[in-house]
């Protein structure tokens, strides 16, 4: 059976005054039904403009210049914008970071639900109000028929991101792309909400694509990884894999930069925490070669010569990186 | 605190929502509360100054001046909600649409926008009139058609902010079209500054056509208009004071009533004016 969404060699640019920068860089995935793929990285690593691709939600500056994104055995790229707006809510969705503000301040989030019912179901307003009313119950809000009548400022950051879950839910979508969606709500109710979207995943049958920065939130949530870094996967390979072998230096950082206790605790490592060194390079002025090299402790001549490509070193485990094998050999 | 509290603390703004309430009243009720026909003629009682019988006095045709403002409050209330709706609907259609969508949309509409304001209003008004019959629907429309800029500018303002909002990109994430997120769902939280600029709007409008009338080009006699009983005023002033008075205190009234009213909501709605 093909993959329900496949990305292949997928290049989105911006054009500034600056320039034209490439926020995605030729990134290719696959997410089959019922499976969640966690894509992981720093801010600015281009993973918000992947999932905003893939929903055809662009900023106006920004193009799809290469690529295919097959969803459903149609690639999205082809279709016209009407097309591709009534798969958007229905077949897919998409949750926000911020549900302070996501959701429109003047109107009533039952209204809000009913609208995305209305606009891809032939429902009455009456029947559409009812049917958001069980939405809500479905993703956990006590008196849904109370909350539905409330203002969005009336309720809590976890129940407004109930609600926009309650949103994305409604049409009964394939694919949900959630995009930090617990970023902004403390830990108790972050376990929540990914609870909740992993219960909905299991009976809706449908795909996620879980975006963070949060590798916790990955080893919480996810069966696959993807490791994005300026604009390009540099590792990719299921969670176990990732967290019990990762090959490329980017992603150790990223594991290492956990606090100790969640990764198993190894006693050699340093009483502190680890950090990356440096910050992410400018996507303006790419040199050739490795975009991680500067920030690398394993970079040599190699690294800023040519740039890695992805390579299978394990079963489905995929890494970009020149320096794998003699990694792998330091930590035997 | 919410809307409704601040206004209430707000003395200024209750004090001009009573001048418009009042004023609403005496529009509605006028048949009722005009003492006299505004129409009827009483050529042995011309120029009578004020007293119980005719509170405000009468004009040079011996017409009652209260019944006539009572009337004239009516004409100044159409035309101020009329000229004022035409401005916010061009304003808000060729605002919205450069706001949303920028680009040359924008740049088409507010260069418009500056060149339409660079002529002074009053003067192109009295030269479309020169070519228009002198209606009241004419005046109504041509305030409206030349005092649309302001409000473009305004909602223009606003949508640029508020395209930008996490809310908007949810909505197209649901699969709304352009139109439907410019109309649900950005419009209606651009409604408090579109209110606060309608209620300014209004004062303007008012203001216009009573200057407009008074210069003889606005509404027609016999109809009665606080402009034209100030143009009878003007011909009488060094015997009958009465008659630029009490017009003009009404036109100062409203004026400065629906100017209070305005920047009451706005203070109201402005959270950086909240204590």
């Amino acid at each position: 059976m093909p993959p329900l969404l496949e990305i292949k060699n997928l290049i989105t640019v911006f054009d500034t005054t600056r320039g034209r920068i490439k926020a995605v860089d030729g990134v290719s995935l696959s997410v089959n039904t019922g499976e969640t793929l966690g894509i992981v990285g720093e801010s600015g690593c281009g993973k918000t403009m992947l999932a905003l691709s893939i929903m055809g939600l662009i900023p106006q500056n920004g193009s799809i210049i290469n690529g295919e994104i097959t969803f459903l055995g149609n690639d999205l790229l082809k279709m016209s914008a009407n097309e591709i707006r009534a798969k958007r809510g229905n077949e897919m969705a998409m949750i926000f970071q911020e549900p302070m503000t996501s959701l429109n301040p003047v109107f009533r989030v039952g209204e809000q639900i009913a609208e995305v019912i209305k606009l891809h179901q032939n429902l009455s307003a009456k029947d559409a109000f009812a049917l958001s009313i069980k939405k809500l119950q479905e993703v956990g809000i006590p008196q849904p028929e109370r909350r539905a009548q409330d203002y969005p400022h009336q309720l809590s950051g976890g129940m407004r991101q109930r609600v926009m879950i309650a949103m994305a839910m409604s049409c009964h979508p394939q694919l949900l792309l959630a995009d930090e969606p617990t970023t902004a709500l403390d830990v108790t109710i972050q376990a929540q909400i990914l609870d909740l979207i992993s219960m909905l995943k299991e009976k809706n049958n449908m795909a996620v694509i879980l975006i963070t920065h949060d590798l916790g939130i990955i080893a919480q949530a996810a069966e696959k990884v993807a490791v994005m870094y300026a604009g390009k996967i540099v590792e990719s390979s299921n969670v176990e894999e990732t967290f019990a072998d990762p090959l490329h230096p980017y992603t150790r950082g990223l594991i290492d930069s956990l606090p100790v206790g969640c990764t198993g605790g190894n006693e050699d490592r340093d009483k502190y925490l680890k950090t990356i060194p440096g910050s992410v390079p400018s996507l303006y002025d790419l040199k050739p070669g490795c975009r991680f090299l500067e920030r690398c402790p394993y970079a040599d001549n190699k690294c800023a010569g040519r740039e890695p490509i992805l390579e299978e070193f394990g079963p489905g485990h995929w890494a970009a990186c020149w320096n794998v094998r003699n990694i792998q050999k330091e930590k035997h | 605190m919410n809307f409704w509290e601040t206004f209430y603390k707000n003395k200024l703004a209750l004090t001009g929502s009573g001048i418009v309430l009042l004023l609403f009243l005496l529009s509605l009720f006028a048949p009722w509360i005009a003492p006299y026909d505004p129409g009827q003629i009483d050529l042995k009682n011309v120029l009578a100054s004020p007293s119980l019988s005719h509170l405000f006095g009468t004009d040079q045709l011996g017409r009652d001046v209260l019944s006539r403002m009572v009337w004239g409050a009516r004409i100044s209330l159409k035309v101020g909600f009329a000229a004022t709706g035409v401005a916010i609907l061009i304003g808000t259609l060729l605002g919205a649409a450069a706001g949303y969508y920028g680009g040359w949309t924008d740049s088409a509409i507010m260069r418009f926008v500056d060149i339409m304001l660079c002529f002074p209003t009053f003067f192109l008004i009295l030269a479309v009139i020169a070519f228009l019959e002198p209606s009241i629907w004419n005046i109504m429309i041509i305030i409206g058609l030349t005092g649309w800029m302001g409000v473009t500018r305004l909602v223009r303002a606003d949508f640029i902010s508020l395209r930008e909002r996490d809310f908007v990109q949810a909505a197209r994430s649901i699969g709304a079209g352009d139109l439907r997120i410019i109309f649900l769902h950005i419009l209606p939280n651009a409604m408090a500054s579109i209110l606060v600029a309608a209620t300014l709007g209004i004062a303007g409008a008012i203001l216009t056509e009573s200057a407009l009338s008074f210069l003889g080009i606005g509404v027609q006699p016999p109809t009665p208009s606080w402009g034209n009983i100030l143009t009878a005023g003007k011909d009488n002033i060094d015997i009958a004071w009465w008659l630029s008075l009490y017009p003009g205190l009404a036109i100062l009234i409203t004026v400065v009533g629906y100017n209070l009213l305005g920047e009451g909501i706005r203070d109201s709605l402005d959270p950086r004016l909240k204590k």
